[in-house]
């Protein structure tokens, strides 16, 4: 746990203790630990003075803010209507088949979350879906499952 | 009204002589008042979606009195259907930075900020690197301005300008009441002009070619062009800028494949036109608005599965401070399911209908208020889809 605690007083360090700062700090819990801990909020509060009730209701209030655990891996597949309408719940059946959880789980090995998202904004290339940072556009289900297979080659050559 | 045939126009993407550091030089030797007076009298409207007049919401935050003053940039493009935003960002960043500076000389800002939804930090690699090169050339143009970004964490109701104020300051994204207006009291309590990604590019664009160009396009309420952001049944999907004002006839004619039952304008918060009606629409704010978002539905889709798409993106989207939405959007979603379900009678749309109304009236941001767009228009013009 000290771990958390260094990472907090870095990133406080680096963006300022202003709750102006309290979305960018949580951004970058979330960037090394995936998600926040009670623990990583808790210090979160002490070092901008809020109370941890306050972390924890804006943190929660952030799709991209999480506060259960998950994956080392998000992956987010659009679900709003255009990406419906071009094959989206196909990319989705793929995915599930081949990390073997459902939608909104994350595998055993604790290296991808599968999610739905809403408008990611590729509404031309659908269907589309968003690994951590990078976006894959025009996806079908065969590219979908190399894209997965390429960020874990040796977990998910058993399957 | 004035209707217009179809126009492609470029504007926004055009880079030929639009060297965007020498807008920017030009924009510093005119007075903060000329800028003004040629923003206001291009006629340009905001192009998020609410299309309030760009240069009057200059003027107003110039006539503020304070020491801090800020000009934000609205990247939180999130309404169903749109994608112009992460294209111009892309491809034509530099200009929306000059916006942004001439706006900051306008009104007399120094610092900036581009809000940019968290689905679009792929973005940043070269976003980041551009920002710290503008900030030291405009230095060197002996402006006081610097650009940040942030980053949003995933909230559609961020791109609600007080909501996004709220997301900056470390809270959570909940829309305040308004008045005041953000020229008045925007981020840290001070006057901000927040502008949507687009209507930078316009602002630097009327700078360099002239208000006549600009002017000369589309109708008296609708003036210029606009970026939209087409899908949907449609072999032409893609990014096009148009003239406002067209009919949605001569959209179809060109977007649509020929089998066009309905095309919603503006995203889940916009409108639904059935083909019956392509004939009497004009895209525009005297017409149908959007901010972008134009998706073409084919006879093959079910308009109930639209609008239901739109009610679950609403359903989770409402912020739930104020009841009229929170409960609302649920209410709306459960009430057309059990229609479906024939577990409710067909006349049950029409107290859905109601809600919608009181949704209208009675919430406290756009996002409540606007559920009635969609709901009413699919509703109205596809009732029978809704029940069997």
């Amino acid at each position: 746990m000290i771990q958390t605690k260094n990472l907090v007083k870095e990133l406080v360090d680096k963006h300022g203790c202003s709750r102006n700062n309290l979305l960018p700090i949580l951004q970058g819990v979330v960037a090394d630990e995936n998600y926040l801990t009670e623990k990583a909020m808790v210090e979160v509060a002490k070092a901008l003075d809020l109370s941890s009730a306050e972390v924890y209701g804006t943190a929660s209030f952030y799709s991209y803010l999480f506060t259960k655990p998950v994956g080392k891996n998000v992956i987010r597949v659009c679900k709003t209507i255009s990406c419906k309408m071009s094959g989206k719940q196909k990319i989705v059946q793929a995915i599930e088949k081949l990390l073997k959880i459902k939608m909104g789980e994350t595998t055993r090995d604790k290296q991808f979350t599968l999610i739905e998202s809403n408008c990611l904004g590729w509404c031309h290339k659908g269907p589309v879906m968003l690994v951590n940072d990078d976006v894959y556009s025009e996806i079908t289900p065969e590219k979908a499952i190399d894209i997965i297979r390429d960020l874990d080659p040796k977990h998910l050559t058993d399957f | 009204m004035g209707y217009k045939g179809l126009k492609k126009v470029d504007i926004i993407f055009d880079c030929a002589n639009c060297e965007p550091l020498e807008v920017l030089k030009k924009a510093l030797a005119m007075t903060p008042d000329q800028i003004i007076e040629q923003i206001i009298s291009s006629g340009l409207r905001g192009r998020g979606g609410a299309g309030f007049p760009t240069g009057l919401k200059w003027k107003l935050a110039k006539a503020e009195k304070s020491d801090v003053k800020y000009v934000i940039c609205n990247a939180d493009e999130g309404e169903p259907g749109t994608f112009k935003d992460r294209e111009i960002l892309d491809v034509v960043p530099s200009k929306v930075l000059v916006g942004m500076a001439i706006c900051a000389y306008a009104i007399g800002a120094k610092e900036g900020f581009v809000y940019l939804r968290n689905e679009y930090n792929f973005l940043l690699k070269d976003l980041n690197p551009l920002i710290e090169k503008f900030n030291k050339n405009i230095q060197n143009l002996g402006l006081d301005f610097t650009i940040k970004m942030f980053s949003g964490s995933g909230a559609y109701i961020c791109g609600e300008e007080s909501a996004l104020f709220e997301s900056m300051e470390g809270k959570r994204g909940e829309p305040r009441n308004k008045p005041p207006y953000p020229t008045k009291i925007g981020y840290n309590g001070k006057p901000t002009v927040i502008n949507n990604v687009e209507t930078l590019v316009y602002c630097t664009m009327i700078i360099r070619i002239g208000v006549e160009p600009f002017k000369k396009l589309g109708t008296s309420d609708s003036r210029g062009s606009k970026v939209f952001s087409i899908s949907g049944d449609t072999t032409k999907a893609g990014i096009y800028e148009l003239e406002l004002g067209i009919g949605v006839d001569e959209f179809v004619k060109e977007f649509g494949n020929g089998d066009t039952k309905a095309v919603q304008i503006g995203g889940a918060s916009g409108f639904c036109v059935p083909r019956k009606d392509f004939k009497n629409k004009i895209i525009g704010f005297e017409g149908v608005p959007t901010g972008g978002s134009m998706m073409i539905f084919n006879s093959s889709r079910s308009m109930y599965n639209v609008l239901k798409d739109y009610l679950e993106f609403f359903a989770e989207e409402s912020c739930g401070q104020c009841t009229p939405c929170r409960v609302g959007t649920q209410q709306l979603l459960k009430g057309i399911e059990a229609i479906k379900r024939g577990e409710k009678p067909s006349s049950y749309l029409n107290q859905l209908l109601k809600l919608t109304e009181t949704m209208k009236v009675a919430s406290k941001c756009g996002l409540g208020q606007s559920v009635q767009n969609s709901f009413s228009s699919i509703v109205n013009n596809f009732r029978e889809e809704m029940i069997y």
